[in-house]
């Protein structure tokens, strides 16, 4: 699950990491008033979406309008909250189609000496949490991973303690810190480590962490994702989720125990087990078509569960044809043609449907859907089905 | 032969009274009472404050430990919820079990860290999973979900972090004749009980097995590390097929493990790396069983 800055700064501060000074608004007058309250000379006003990029994004309505910008009056603060605050921006990670603002973070102006990275994410190959850092901050870390390898380091941590004080120093020392910087950088890491445990993060990206010139480390900005296996046991942070952010097919898929992604194509499929519906999605392409979705509805899939499957994967109007492909194994293949029946009815599905199946009552499932008078091809197997599927819609 | 799995292996269910649980506890003692009738092979479970009780008729206890003292259980299969999966790994591993096969999906991933890090405390046990339809050797014992008819005895060692897709490469294996020694899932999130190079090994010294299937994923690079190993120390025949070549970056395809991120973890760079080592590789899911066969008479 993706928060928004404002958010993962107020998780922070609370556990010990600074974060500058910062004031929420939700209208020109908030952003001019937050500026007022702030009393630096120099403020920044930031749009919230979930996406990053967001300095070098513009908004649609206002194309001259970045997505943060620096204001020195309370007047200018609110001349730009105006112009973002309602409209639609986009950055190289919205897509086309942008993001609405409807919050602003407002901050106070610091004196930068230097920018650094610092983020927390877990490790498949340590098999655990580790803190990576590097002296190159604000850059996409992707690209000084690509460039500058050695720029960039990472040490493990333990995942019930968190990271040492000799690990953050070692850390702090490398990067070249010094004096306060120094003292204060171990205190960050170490407390980064320790919010990234406590909250089950996925991530905890801090780019740039800023040090001032009065060597004070703080996180400029925030990325913060968590487990979602493990929001269970943090209802606080369930209650910054924001829907508004995420696709509603997929919410809505959620809600049903399926798990759908939607995708740019004009083939829907239907698959049972996550392998399966990836390898589905690699047979259409390879076959000449663009899947329109990854949906995997799981081992024990119901009546219920299909027919919103099928509702969800024709929501999308891009669809001109289904393939479905369930390997039955425990799940035997009767009971899923059954719901595949039902649905069919239900919905009153209107477009070219292949049906590939396979495994348990396999035999018994054929003559069901051979028998059920409805417009649907089987297809022997993977490539069949695909081919099929695929000249259906062509 | 076989890797994991043999004719000394007792089986007991962790959360056998759930619903998945029994059901699955069922279906693997028909397993093995069909194919190895009149021996013990699923001997019992456990759930916490149900102990002294039985569930069609299989014994349940409270503890593992004390399973194990009652039943000579030596591998326990766990179908516990996840915020008390790992908890259930640890406890297993207390007790000595030698093979714990962790079915349950959705642990929290520093939960797994935190298994990973104590079980280095218990070297005589092995984790397989979470997230897995498990092991099966077949004819000898399925330990898991997947449907046990499909899988039948033989010579390939198969390896896979996804359930359906296994099962479907099974198919096609015995389309073409082929069975398998062992069949291992070792689960689709990012922080797992036994990686790749692990079986690799043991399938490389089993002496049952004659041919490598390996079956991956989009995420993480332990195909890649999978691959620098082949290339150092497999001599079997190899066959492989990634799954996830047309997966958007950025995006989770259903197990937790399963997301490009960075631009790291794609099927092609999977692919690439695993064909310079030798591998035979599936460009198409449909063809797994076909590349298997490749890779089998490519050494002839």
């Amino acid at each position: 699950m993706k928060i928004h800055e404002f958010q993962a700064k107020e998780l922070l501060a609370k556990a010990g990491v600074a974060v500058p000074r910062g004031i929420v608004a939700k209208t020109p007058e908030e952003a001019q008033a937050a500026y007022g309250q702030l009393g630096t000379a120099v403020a920044v006003v930031k749009s919230q979406i979930h996406a990053g990029g967001r300095g070098k994004g513009r908004f649609k309505e206002q194309p001259e309008q970045p997505g943060v910008v620096l204001v020195k009056s309370a007047a200018d603060a609110a001349a730009h909250a105006s112009r973002m605050l309602g409209n639609t921006l986009v950055t190289i990670q919205t897509g086309e189609e942008g993001k609405k603002v409807q919050t602003l973070l407002v901050e106070q102006g610091l004196k930068i000496a230097r920018e650094l990275y610092a983020a927390c994410v877990v490790d498949r190959e340590v098999a655990g949490p580790v803190i990576i850092v590097s002296s190159e901050g604000g850059m996409d870390i992707e690209e000084v991973a690509a460039h500058h390898p050695e720029k960039i380091l990472t040490e493990a941590f333990d995942p019930v303690y968190g990271l040492e004080g000799y690990q953050a120093r070692k850390l702090a020392f490398a990067l070249g810190l010094e004096g306060n910087a120094l003292k204060n950088a171990e205190k960050f890491f170490r407390q980064l480590s320790k919010f990234f445990l406590d909250n089950d993060c996925s991530m905890a990206e801090i780019n740039p962490l800023v040090v001032t010139e009065e060597g004070e480390l703080l996180a400029l900005d925030a990325k913060v994702t968590f487990d979602d296996n493990a929001l269970f046991r943090h209802q606080n942070v369930l209650a910054y989720r924001d829907l508004a952010e995420e696709e509603p097919s997929e919410i809505e898929a959620q809600k049903w125990g399926l798990s759908y992604v939607k995708l740019d194509g004009n083939l829907g499929c239907l698959v049972n087990g996550a392998g399966l519906a990836m390898s589905t999605m690699d047979l259409i392409k390879l076959h000449g078509g663009e899947p329109a979705n990854f949906l995997d509805v799981g081992g024990g899939a119901n009546v219920d569960q299909v027919t919103e499957a099928f509702r969800i994967i024709l929501a999308d109007k891009n669809v001109k044809g289904i393939l479905v492909n369930i390997f039955g194994g425990i799940m035997k293949c009767d009971t899923i043609v059954t719901a595949l029946l039902t649905a069919y009815d239900k919905i009153g599905i209107q477009v070219p449907l292949v049906v590939r199946l396979e495994g348990t009552n396999v035999e018994l499932a054929r003559k069901m859907l051979a028998e059920s008078g409805k417009k649907i091809t089987t297809g022997l197997d993977l490539t069949d089905a695909a081919k099929k599927a695929v000249a259906s819609i062509a | 032969m076989s890797i994991l799995v043999d004719k000394n292996t007792k089986i007991i269910c962790q959360g056998i009274t759930g619903k998945a649980g029994l059901f699955h506890s069922q279906q693997c003692r028909a397993y093995a009472k069909e194919h190895r009738p009149g021996e013990d092979v699923f001997v019992g479970g456990v759930t916490p404050g149900k102990g002294g009780t039985t569930v069609d008729d299989f014994p349940v206890f409270n503890t593992v430990a004390e399973s194990c003292a009652k039943t000579g259980a030596n591998c326990s299969l766990i179908f516990v919820p996840p915020p008390f999966a790992a908890d259930s790994i640890l406890e297993a591993a207390d007790a000595g079990i030698e093979l714990i096969v962790c079915i349950t999906e959705g642990i929290p991933v520093l939960d797994m860290a935190r298994v990973k890090k104590a079980l280095a405390f218990y070297p005589k046990s092995r984790l397989i999973g979470p997230n897995c339809p498990g092991v099966i050797t077949p004819g000898v014992a399925k330990i898991g979900i997947m449907p046990g008819y499909i899988h039948k005895p033989g010579t390939v060692g198969l390896i896979s972090k996804s359930g359906t897709l296994t099962y479907e490469a099974t198919w096609q294996l015995g389309n073409l004749g082929l069975g398998q020694s062992t069949a291992v899932g070792i689960g689709g999130d990012p922080i797992i009980g036994t990686p790749y190079i692990e079986l690799l090994e043991m399938f490389q010294n089993d002496p049952g097995t004659e041919a490598i299937m390996m079956i991956g994923e989009i995420g993480g690079n332990a195909e890649i590390k999978a691959a620098e190993y082949i290339k150092a120390h497999v001599t079997k025949p190899v066959a492989a097929f990634i799954a996830g070549q047309t997966a958007p970056p950025g995006k989770r395809m259903g197990h937790a493990g399963a997301i490009i991120s960075g631009g790291a973890g794609t099927a092609e760079e999977k692919m690439a790396a695993l064909e310079a080592a030798g591998v035979v590789v599936a460009r198409s899911p449909g063809e797994m069983g076909v590349a298997l066969k490749k890779a089998i008479d490519n050494r002839k």
